[in-house]
């Protein structure tokens, strides 16, 4: 679709584009755009979590005890990091508002150091689990816990968390767009911060979906 | 000109005088003619016309492996392939037909054409994600395909575990494909429904929305809904083949009954994201060829919707068997039946606007005219299935194929088939022949009666699904079914000839229906942004027609 010309000079507008009937139209589109992809991912979660109740209502041992085997200390940690970044991300949306765009940009790296810390200790735990050998189904070698159930317990934390990691990872590709496009092009303003608002919101989502992961697997 | 054509569409040129006008405006057919111009289009119709093809292939090839089945059943022993061949195909069959074929069928063919159109507006919210769609769909169909060709896959469509974690048959690609085509579905549901939140012309209000908007917008709720969930499963059975999760499988402590609770809670709201789109053709047709405004526009709209939520509640009824306790199958039962309730709502409202309507027997209305029996006649099978006590006896019997054919093929192929008829002047400003349409239409439904009436028979007298091999009482009635497939593949062929036809020296027409559809307000073929000139204004209903017995005489030239 073509978009509105811009004058050369002239100050970088919000784009238009032509199919819309305005400028408001066209913030409500992608808004609700947005809410829906959002839903899905949910109940995409939800799945997961439709597998964990079940499983956890059949073995309720191996949950309680495979549950307590996790380092507390490092998801506790990795919580605050995730929380803390969503609170990054939320400013760069202020920011975006008022037009300061170096301050979305910086607010921006800031997430996504967040976000690698959070990768980073996400790996340290999965390479201890794999060394202990607390792994799903088939490659479940720990002498730990031998409960049956066990091994499905780790078959549950490996795909939530893997998927989740995925979603950090591609929440930590849309914020990259977003910080380039602040520091290159400077343009989000008053009326045209849509890119970064989207940005934050799904890295909300990232971390509301972190925040049901944590005390499922962790705490209960 | 009737005082009715007061639907004012400055850009929208009535009869006649349209011929005059084709030459100074482009069509979005003709402007720009290079591959590339195609291929990396966003404009939502040409994105239509190239799903069109790509389904219409993919058609051909699910129906070539239907003819495979057929013929394999035609004697009790083996007749052209192995056992082992036989499975693949029909897991194949399955697999093109319902995801590559039924599932995006309408949608994404007249819905993404149509919508725009039918809300006043220049595209679809999202133009570029509408393309990515697209691509989304055959990078799927690309994997799916590419894992047939490699081994091919013998679960059968529904891919049950814990037979699918452990078969060593190509399973991951085709999972991991279905699982990309069902992002591409989720795309495309969301456009909808932010285009029709948001894209609506001046003066069209949601209770003057075309009923096949109110369809489409049904439908993608449950594909936004449904898909993720089964998305979800997908992975984790990929996963389960490719890592050994254990998740579905009993040997590890899974439980492959929560496989098929999360499969059907997607697969049966599928159902209706075949059936609903259909509905909304019908409603289209039916106004349009009894000259009427829709009887009970609002009960038609709602009944879309109350079909979309109830949907959501009926997954059980394909698990009677699976040791669900009798309460919760009771409650599965009734939940289905209710499905049936607003099903009957619309049926009875399709009836009464026939019902002292002009009706011009065209070939979609013949269509319309089959698809009220499929559905009419299936959907009484689907309260007879729904009924515990009788599932238990034809579960997994042929019976249920009948059933589910019945409803969700035949209602489906009849309004695919109506869509095309009736919106192909529109898609590409020529008519074909009359005469050879309403012959095809008489086949079709022939052949798919004579194809599916003797398997609920033969399922009725025990005959299981899946099976290669059967004892020799069964072969009369499978030599019948297969003879009828014969007819509907004939009937196929005759439609592809003349619409080829059509296209290619098919004499040129505007509205040749006369229908007040909102979408006929612009040119056929329409311009590339829909509308030359301001924005077109609607003061009346979608479907507003003269009364019939007053106008007779002039609504004809309208
Ligand atoms: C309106 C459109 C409908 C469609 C498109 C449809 C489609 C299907 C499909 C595809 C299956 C077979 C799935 C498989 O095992 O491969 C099926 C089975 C079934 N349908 Fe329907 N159906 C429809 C309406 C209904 C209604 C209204 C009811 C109940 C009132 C119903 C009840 C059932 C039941 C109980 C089964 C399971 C039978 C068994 O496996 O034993 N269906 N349907
Ligand atoms: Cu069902």
């Amino acid at each position: 679709m073509s978009s509105a010309h811009v004058t050369p000079g002239s100050v970088p507008g919000p784009k238009l584009a032509a199919h819309f009937a305005s400028l408001e139209v066209q913030k409500h589109a992608a808004r609700l755009g947005m809410w829906l992809f959002l839903a899905t991912e949910i109940l995409l979660f939800a799945g997961l979590f439709a597998c964990y109740a079940a499983y956890r209502f059949l073995f309720p041992e191996a949950w309680a005890a495979s549950s307590r085997s996790l380092d507390l200390t490092m998801g506790t940690i990795n919580t605050v990091v995730l929380i803390t970044s969503s609170f990054t991300a939320a400013m760069a949306v202020h920011y975006a508002k008022e037009g300061k765009n170096k301050m979305v940009g910086h607010m921006n790296v800031l997430t996504l150091l967040m976000a690698v810390g959070f990768l980073v200790i996400k790996f340290f735990e999965y390479k201890h689990k794999f060394h202990i050998g607390t792994l799903p189904g088939r490659y479940y070698f720990y002498e730990g816990i031998q409960l049956p159930g066990a091994p499905m317990y780790f078959s549950v934390y490996f795909a939530s968390t893997a998927l989740h990691a995925l979603h950090v990872v591609i929440g930590m590709t849309v914020l990259a767009f977003a910080t380039v496009r602040a520091y290159r092009v400077g343009d989000f303003s008053a009326n045209n911060y849509t890119q970064v608002e989207l940005g934050s919101m799904y890295w909300h989502l990232v971390d509301l979906v972190w925040i049901f992961l944590f005390p499922m697997l962790y705490l209960v | 000109m009737t005082p009715s054509s007061s639907i004012a569409a400055p850009g929208a040129v009535p009869g006649h005088e349209a011929h005059d006008d084709h030459g100074h405006h482009p069509s979005y057919l003709t402007d720009g003619t290079t591959v590339k111009s195609w291929l990396l289009t966003v404009d939502h119709k040409r994105i239509g016309i190239m799903y069109l093809a790509w389904i219409l292939l993919f058609f051909l090839v699910g129906g070539i492996f239907a003819l495979l089945i057929r013929i394999e059943l035609l004697t009790p022993g083996p007749t052209i392939m192995d056992a082992m061949t036989y499975n693949r195909v029909f897991t194949l069959h399955g697999v093109v037909m319902i995801f590559l074929f039924m599932i995006p069928a309408i949608p994404s063919v007249f819905g993404n054409f149509l919508l725009p159109l039918m809300l006043g507006a220049k595209d679809v919210a999202f133009p570029r994600l509408n393309l990515l769609s697209l691509y989304v769909y055959l990078a799927g169909a690309g994997f799916a395909l590419w894992g047939m060709l490699n081994g091919g896959l013998d679960t059968g469509w529904t891919f049950y575990t814990p037979y699918s974690a452990h078969t060593t048959t190509t399973v991951a690609p085709v999972l991991f494909g279905a699982f990309i085509i069902g992002f591409s579905s989720i795309l495309t549901g969301m456009n909808f429904i932010v285009t029709t939140h948001t894209m609506r012309a001046p003066g069209i209000t949601w209770f003057k929305m075309p009923l096949m908007v109110w369809a489409l917008y049904a439908t993608s709720c449950i594909q936004v809904l449904a898909t993720p969930v089964i998305g979800l499963l997908l992975l984790l059975v990929t996963a389960e083949n490719l890592f050994s999760l254990g998740m579905f499988d009993v040997a590890r402590g899974g439980d492959p009954v929560l496989f098929q609770h999360l499969f059907w809670f997607y697969s049966h709201p599928a159902v209706y994201i075949m059936v609903l789109p259909a509905f909304g053709v019908m409603s289209e047709v039916v106004s349009t060829f009894s000259r009427k405004n829709i009887f009970g526009y609002r009960a038609v709209a709602y009944s879309s919707v109350g079909i979309a939520f109830v949907g959501f509640f009926a997954w059980g009824h394909h698990m009677f068997v699976s040791g669900q306790s009798t309460f919760n199958a009771g409650v599965f039962g009734v939940l289905s039946m209710l499905v049936g309730v607003f099903t009957a709502i619309k049926v009875f409202n399709w009836v009464g606007t026939v019902y002292k309507g002009a009706v011009e027997f065209s070939t979609p209305f013949a269509y319309f005219c089959g698809f009220l029996f499929f559905t009419v006649f299936g959907g009484m099978t689907g309260i007879a299935v729904a009924t515990v006590s009788l599932d238990v006896a034809w579960h997994d019997t042929y019976f249920v194929v009948a059933h589910f054919h019945f409803i969700m093929v035949g209602a489906t192929i009849m309004a695919f088939l109506a869509a095309l008829h009736y919106w192909f002047p529109k898609m590409f400003g020529k008519m074909y022949h009359e005469g050879w349409g309403l012959v095809s239409a008489a086949l079709i439904i022939l052949g798919f009666n004579a194809t599916f009436i003797p398997q609920f028979l033969v399922g009725n007298a025990g005959m299981p699904r899946r099976y290669y091999e059967y004892p020799e009482r069964f072969q009369a009635l499978n030599v019948a079914s297969t003879a009828g497939a014969s007819l509907l593949a004939f009937g196929f062929i005759i439609i592809a000839i003349y619409l080829t036809y059509a296209l290619i020296y098919g004499e040129r027409v505007d509205n040749p229906w006369h229908s007040k559809g909102y979408e006929w307000l612009t040119h056929s073929p329409p311009p590339t942004h829909n509308f030359i000139g301001p924005q077109p204004t609607y003061p009346e209903e979608p479907h507003f027609y003269v009364d019939p017995k007053k106008a007779q005489g002039e609504v004809s030239d309208v």
